[in-house]
């Protein structure tokens, strides 16, 4: 009964193609479950782009938004914070003033001003308002020469109260502190002269 | 084997009693089409034009339709947006509810899954079956849903087209329902035969598989089988 | 081989336990095509449970959204309408699969002695699952999920002398409400699955001690060859579990046409008033269970009110369910397997198909003087199904019981 002879061979192709198969299979099957994870549309509707009306925005004010749950600041500088920022005493001071290094990836490319805002428009910053430390939300302190901040050598900037990071007015970092890079810029472009839209690149809508 | 049969008849038999028989007035076949798309796009117009200024469809997105029907969304925000309104919004009638209450002794239904919970057949006569009746406050009654509260609002459209051209414009508006009635279906219908030709396949490879090892059992290969 | 254990085996009976369960765990050779439906049922919990898993992800156990987010899967999230799909026409085929399991159990008397364990650890599971199924048809909280569940637990409102107290206490408001949704998510998603995986898991201990029985309802351990292996057994592993792989693919491409071309099965396998949010102001025109409860909830509408009370029709449709518990008491005829019955248990078997197929039926028709006493024929002919069976099982001429398996 036992002459037929088994052919291990197809035995071995059958189960192979079985097992691979059925493994693409598996993972056919494991993509929408995966994929449900993703931002929903509810949520991708919710972190649309925010448009922000900045003609009543004054020297020195900052207003807060939410984007995508994260607070941005708009924030006008005047001639002096500029002129500061450009200054050796904080430029000396700073981790990576160019965003050459560790920050390279902290703004998008078309925001080029030394100033980190977008050519011509380098009084108005726009910022996320998370430490890249721990992700607590830094506090605006623009008056230069804050007693608690150091006294004459702060020019203005932002200072998280959770591990003491310092940023400057374009939201650079200062070296030796907990923040390993320079505040984050998010996309935006301006609709007009006083409409900017946080969320999305100059080349999109 | 054959019971087996028997039963599987059985439940087939019972399967064709048809869900929405609990209405007995007779229902037009509305024959939509959801992959017809020129039809999905007239009817989101005519939806938007007649229907959406009382009936939400709160459960459906614009940008959501932008991309079923096959349109851009500036073209989605010119043409079926209410102003103010962004793409990603989900579509609800501007009518205050109060209101709505006032003018209609009602508010109008969210029309999301109409299509799932009446059926395209009810929809399509439902649509067509208005007649005059001076007791009522719209001084029309409806064969379909009797004393509904709603006005015959597509009596221009009526007017204007032929019959045929109204059943087809009563048609479109139907198969837009259906579709947001579950945009999945799109997806749904099309990725369908893909998965049942791969378990196809699959299916092949291991019953040839069962088969191979069985060969063992059939001829006493694993243990003599005495 | 003990000198050369792996590092898993010195601290884990892997080896032992794939041997003593799949590779050396002899199965009758003779399995039909009613022994895939077991293996279906595991695939159908996990199936289950991992479909839940992820509705859980976006589900809302809340009266004022639950509704809507359920069509948020459906539509916002990304392939949410597949998963949904899978666990809405899982629950219906997981029934489908399990009534043919039972029915494998009385063709072949799979239930008889020494399996009665196995038999009772299944009825538990069956009407813990009819359980599961009823608790999660209330979650999508459309008009059928709230009226069903209106109507289902005022059952318990019947109950003499406790029965309001009773009543309240599992609504947990004085209607289905917010509270009896959110406990009846409990129920369905944390404390029935637990306990369905548990008992699963002891169903299968209680088989494997005993061995499957089969077609022709032999004893295949009484007769072995030299090495104490049974003659008529062949190791589960490869044999069945390329078969049980087979079976279940083909399976699958079934379940998948049902998912992608028809996943509410005319109203079937998702109810059409179901996609109406709940509305306690209105009733919908017609109130119908899932097709899996209707035979139950033919019985009970089938039982007279006695003094006024639902009470009577409540005991019926639960002892309809308790007495498959005293089956493999009640069967006391020497044969197991249909194969070898006497013509008469045969017919008999065939009408009590018959009769819980048209109560399934029944439950879903509108309340009509015929249909009532159609139902109270089904209804009788189902208990004496039972209750005869100590009389009817020993009648007629059996035929002879073959040493070996057949086929």
């Amino acid at each position: 009964m036992s002459e037929q002879t088994i052919d291990l061979k197809k035995r071995r192709f059958l189960t192979n193609a079985t097992g691979v198969v059925g493994a693409v299979g598996f993972g056919f099957v494991a993509w929408p479950f995966l994929s449900t994870w993703k931002p929903s549309s509810k949520a991708k509707a919710a972190g649309a782009p925010v448009d922000v009306d900045i003609s009543k925005l004054e020297s020195g004010q900052l207003v807060r938004v939410l984007w995508r749950k994260k607070p941005i600041w708009i924030f006008k500088r005047d001639e002096n914070a500029l002129l500061s920022l450009n200054s050796y005493e904080v430029i000396d001071n700073l981790a990576d003033p160019n965003g050459t290094g560790n920050s390279k990836n902290q703004q998008p490319s078309y925001v080029t001003s030394q100033f980190r805002s977008i050519e011509n428009t380098e009084s108005i910053a726009v910022i996320v308002g998370v430490c890249t430390h721990l992700g607590c939300s830094p506090t605006y302190r623009p008056e230069p020469g804050a007693a608690d901040l150091g006294g004459s050598s702060w020019k203005g900037g932002f200072y998280c109260p959770c591990h003491g990071s310092k940023f400057d007015l374009a939201g650079r970092v200062y070296a030796g502190v907990p923040a390993p890079t320079n505040l984050e810029i998010p996309p935006y472009k301006y609709m007009t002269d006083t409409l900017i839209r946080i969320g999305t690149d100059p080349e999109l809508s | 084997m054959n019971l087996t049969l028997k039963i599987i008849v059985t439940f087939a038999a019972l399967l064709s009693i048809n869900s929405f028989a609990a209405s007995k007035v007779h229902l037009d076949h509305a024959n939509t089409d959801i992959f017809d798309e020129a039809s999905l796009q007239n009817g989101a117009k005519l939806f938007m034009n007649y229907c959406s200024g009382c009936h939400s469809i709160s459960f459906m997105r614009y940008n959501r339709i932008a991309k079923d029907l096959g349109l851009s969304e500036e073209q989605v925000a010119k043409n079926l947006m209410f102003a103010g309104k962004k793409t990603g919004e989900a579509i609800t009638t501007a009518m205050p509810n109060d209101g709505a209450s006032n003018w209609f002794g009602g508010v109008p239904p969210d029309l999301s899954l109409v299509a799932r919970s009446k059926g395209t057949d009810w929809i399509y006569t439902y649509l067509r079956s208005f007649y005059p009746d001076e007791s009522r406050i719209f001084g029309v009654n409806n064969k379909v849903l009797i004393n509904a509260s709603m006005p015959d609002v597509l009596w221009s459209l009526r007017e204007n087209q032929s019959e045929a051209e109204f059943d087809n414009s009563v048609r479109d508006i139907t198969n837009f329902l259906d579709y947001v009635g579950e945009p999945a279906k799109l997806i749904r219908l099309k990725l369908g035969k893909w998965v049942l030709l791969f378990l196809g396949i699959l299916f092949i490879l291991v019953y040839m598989l069962k088969k191979e090892y069985w060969k063992d059992v059939k001829y006493g290969v694993w243990r003599p089988r005495d | 081989m003990n000198n050369k254990q792996s590092w898993i085996d010195q601290r884990f009976p892997l080896t032992k336990v794939f041997n003593e369960h799949l590779a050396e765990y002899y199965t009758p050779r003779n399995f039909n095509i009613w022994y895939f439906f077991g293996g279906l049922a595991i695939l159908m919990l996990g199936m289950q449970l991992l479909t839940g898993i992820f509705l859980t992800m976006n589900y809302k156990p809340d009266a004022e959204y639950a509704f809507a987010s359920v069509e948020y899967i459906m539509r916002d999230v990304e392939w949410g309408w597949f998963i949904r799909y899978l666990h809405s026409t899982g629950a219906s085929a997981f029934f489908i699969i399990i009534y043919l399991h039972m029915m494998r159990a009385l063709l072949y008397g799979s239930y008889k002695g020494p399996r009665e364990l196995i038999w009772i650890l299944g009825m538990v599971l069956y009407i813990l699952l009819l359980a599961e199924a009823f608790f999660g048809y209330v979650l999508p909280w459309g008009q059928m999920s709230f009226w069903g569940a209106q109507v289902i637990i005022s059952l318990f409102g019947s109950v003499p002398v406790i029965g309001p107290d009773l009543l309240v206490w599992i609504l947990g408001d004085y209607a289905v409400g917010d509270a009896t949704l959110n406990r009846f998510f409990s129920l369905h998603v944390v404390v029935l699955p637990l306990i369905l995986v548990v008992l699963v898991f002891l169903h299968i201990v209680a088989l494997h001690t005993v061995g499957s029985n089969n077609p022709d309802g032999i004893e295949i351990k009484k007769v072995k060859d030299k090495d104490g292996i049974p003659k008529d057994g062949i190791p589960f592993h490869p044999y069945f579990t390329v078969k049980d792989a087979m079976g279940a693919v083909a399976f699958l491409w079934i379940f998948c046409a049902v998912v992608f071309y028809a996943p509410a099965l005319n109203g079937y396998f998702l109810e059409a008033p179901n996609f109406i949010e709940a509305n306690p102001l209105k009733t919908p025109e017609h109130i119908a269970p899932l097709w899996y409860l209707t035979p139950y909830y033919s019985v009970l509408r089938a039982i007279p009110p006695l003094f006024g009370s639902q009470f009577p029709g409540v005991l019926a449709m639960f002892a309809a369910l308790l007495v498959f518990f005293f089956l493999p008491w009640l069967d006391r005829s020497p044969v197991k397997s249909i194969r070898y019955r006497s013509p008469i248990y045969k017919w008999i078997l065939g009408v009590f198909v018959v009769s819980f197929i048209m109560l399934g039926w029944l439950g879903v028709q509108p309340v009509t003087p015929l249909y009532v006493l159609l139902a109270r024929i089904f209804t009788t002919l189902y208990f004496a199904f039972f209750l005869l069976m100590p009389w009817y099982s020993t009648l007629g001429k059996t035929k002879e019981v073959p040493e070996r398996v057949t086929g």
